[in-house]
C-alpha cells in the first residue's frame, strides 16, 4: 500500500534556534497520527510545514495525489499547493475564527470551499451546507447567521463542516478541543471519531491533551525542544513509554 | 495460533533514579486454535505484564510473539492495528469509551471497523447485551454512566462481537453475579469451539478449573522471584 504522506527528514530553523529537526514518518490511509509536546516543543511548527503553511529549510514531504501519485509538496508551485490545501487537505486551526470568515454566515463558510473546487448551483451548495451543518450539530435555522453569533464550540464544529465539506483525505488538526469545555470536548471527539471513521480520512492531531490521542489517535509522536524523542502505537506510549521526558509527561496527567 | 518464544522485558523509571526493574526473562509458551490457557502467578508476577506484550501494548525487550504471522515484538503500529482489528482480541478489567457514545454503538464497533453492515452489527450487539443481561432501556445511553458490573458486561460484549482466532482475557468473570458468570463462561466455551485460542487470567480458580486446558506459571520467568 503506499503512504498518504511520506514525510522525511523535516527540518525548520528560526534563525540559529530550532523549530523542529530530523522528522520523518509515513501515514497510511485511514490512520490519525497524534502529536504531542509541550507548548514550544516544535509540534505546530511541524504541523505547519506539513501543510505548507511553512516552508521547510529541508527535507520532503510527499503527497500520494489522486492524479500524479506521490509528488514533493514542499517543491510543487504555489498554484498546485494551495489547489490541495483546498481539495485533499483540510486544515482546523485551534482558534476558529482563524479558520472561518467572521463576516459571512453560516452557510457561506461552508460554501466558500465547494464554489474554490468549482460548484456553482446555488441550491446545490446550500442543500450540502444544510446537511454538513447537520452532520455537525448546528440546526438549519442557524444558517443565515454569521459566526460571530455563535458560540466558541459552535464556532468549533462550523470550522471542522467547512473543512470536510469537499471530502478532503487528509485533515491537519491544531489543537481542536483546545479552549473548549469539557462537554463541548466530548462532543467533538465523538464528531471527530465518527467522521473518521466513516469518511475513511486520515488525520494528524497536535495537542497536549493526552486524553484526546488516546481517544482519536492510532499513533503517536511525542516531541521535544524539536525532536521527535519516541513513537509508536499509541496505548503503547502511554502505557509503556520509554523516554524519560514521555514518562514524566504521562504520569503528569491529574487523574479526575 | 500464538507463539511465544523466550520473551524478555524490564522497566526503567528515569524519573525515580533510572531504576530498571527486570519483570519478564526467557518465557515462551505456545497455545493452539481451541485452546484456553490460563496464566496463573502471585499478584506482581507479570500475568497482565504478559498479557499487555502479546497486545502489544507494552514494547518487548528480546524474543518473538507471534500471533497468526504477525510478530508483535517487532511489527510496524499499522500491523498491530490490524492484527487487533481481524485477529487478536482483548477483554481488559476496565472499559475505556468516548463519552456520548451508545452502549450499542460501542459493542458494535469491533463489527462497524471491519466492514460488517450496520444493520447486521447491530443486531449482532443487540443479540450480545441482551444475553448479558444489560437491559434494553439501556442501549442507547452512554456506559460511561454503568455500575461496575454492567460495564464489565458491556466490555465482554465488545470483546466477543467479533469472531477474534486469538482472544486475551484479563479477569473476565470479575464482578459478576452467578448468572452472568455462567453466561460469560458458555460465551468462552464456544469461543474455544469455534477454534479461537485463548489466553486468560483468572483470579476465580472454579471458572479456570471449568474451561482451562492447562495453566503457565508466570513466576518461573520472573527475574528475582524465581526459586
Amino acid at each position: 500500500m503506499t503512504p498518504l504522506l511520506q514525510v522525511e527528514n523535516i527540518a525548520k530553523m528560526y534563525g540559529a534556534r530550532i523549530g523542529c529537526t530530523d522528522v520523518s514518518f509515513d501515514l497510511y490511509p485511514g490512520e490519525v497520527m497524534g502529536i504531542v509536546g509541550e507548548s514550544g516543543s516544535g509540534k505546530s511548527t511541524l504541523l505547519n510545514c506539513l501543510a505548507g503553511h511553512l516552508t521547510p529549510d529541508s527535507g520532503a514531504v510527499r503527497f500520494d495525489t489522486r492524479a500524479e501519485g506521490l509528488r514533493d509538496t514542499v517543491t510543487m508551485s504555489e498554484p498546485e499547493r494551495r489547489m490541495l490545501g483546498r481539495t485533499d487537505w483540510a486544515f482546523v486551526h485551534q482558534h476558529a475564527r482563524d479558520g472561518l470568515r467572521m463576516n459571512v454566515s453560516a452557510g457561506g463558510n461552508v460554501g466558500e470551499r465547494l464554489m474554490a473546487v468549482n460548484a456553482r448551483h446555488y441550491g446545490e451548495i446550500r442543500g450540502k451546507a444544510i446537511d454538513w451543518l447537520g452532520r455537525v450539530e448546528i440546526s438549519e435555522d442557524r444558517i443565515d447567521d454569521r459566526p460571530t453569533a455563535f458560540s466558541g464550540g459552535m464556532q468549533q464544529r462550523l470550522q471542522i463542516a467547512r473543512n470536510l465539506v469537499t471530502g478532503p483525505r487528509l485533515v491537519f488538526m491544531d489543537e481542536p478541543t483546545g479552549g473548549l469545555d469539557v462537554s463541548v470536548q466530548a462532543r467533538l471527539l465523538d464528531l471527530l471519531r465518527g467522521l473518521v471513521r466513516e469518511m475513511g480520512l486520515s488525520a494528524i492531531i497536535v495537542t497536549h491533551d493526552l486524553a484526546v490521542v488516546r481517544l482519536l489517535a492510532d499513533r503517536l509522536m511525542v516531541m521535544k525542544d524539536g525532536h521527535v524523542i519516541e513513537a509508536g502505537l499509541t496505548d503503547q506510549v502511554l502505557d509503556d513509554p520509554q523516554h524519560a521526558y514521555t514518562q514524566l509527561l504521562v504520569s503528569s496527567v491529574l487523574q479526575v | 495460533m500464538i507463539q511465544i518464544e523466550n520473551v524478555s522485558k524490564s522497566f526503567t523509571l528515569h524519573n525515580q533514579g533510572a531504576a530498571v526493574i527486570p519483570v519478564m526473562a526467557g518465557a515462551s509458551l505456545s497455545v493452539t486454535a481451541g485452546e484456553c490457557v490460563a496464566l496463573v502467578g502471585a499478584s506482581g508476577s507479570g500475568k497482565s505484564t504478559l498479557m499487555r506484550m502479546i497486545y502489544g501494548n507494552y514494547l518487548t525487550a528480546s524474543g518473538r510473539i507471534m500471533v497468526g504471522d504477525t510478530d508483535v515484538v517487532t511489527a510496524a503500529p499499522r500491523e498491530i492495528i490490524e492484527l487487533r482489528r481481524r485477529t487478536l482480541g482483548y477483554v481488559s478489567q476496565f472499559l475505556r469509551v468516548v463519552p456520548r457514545v451508545s452502549t450499542l454503538d460501542v459493542v458494535a464497533e469491533p463489527l462497524l471497523v471491519t466492514g460488517t453492515d450496520r444493520e447486521i452489527a447491530t443486531e449482532k450487539a443487540k443479540t450480545l447485551l441482551d444475553r448479558l443481561n444489560i437491559p434494553e432501556r439501556l442501549w442507547q445511553l452512554s456506559p460511561t454512566t454503568f455500575s461496575g458490573g454492567e460495564q464489565q458486561r458491556v466490555n465482554i460484549a465488545r470483546g466477543f462481537a467479533y469472531p477474534y482466532p486469538a482472544l486475551l482475557l484479563d479477569e473476565p468473570t470479575a464482578s459478576l453475579d452467578p448468572t452472568n458468570r455462567a453466561t460469560v463462561l458458555a460465551m468462552i466455551v464456544e469461543a474455544k469451539a469455534r477454534g479461537a485460542a485463548i489466553i486468560g487470567i483468572f483470579h476465580d480458580h472454579a471458572a479456570r478449573d471449568e474451561i482451562c486446558d492447562r495453566q503457565f506459571d508466570v513466576t518461573a520467568f520472573t527475574p528475582g522471584l524465581a526459586a
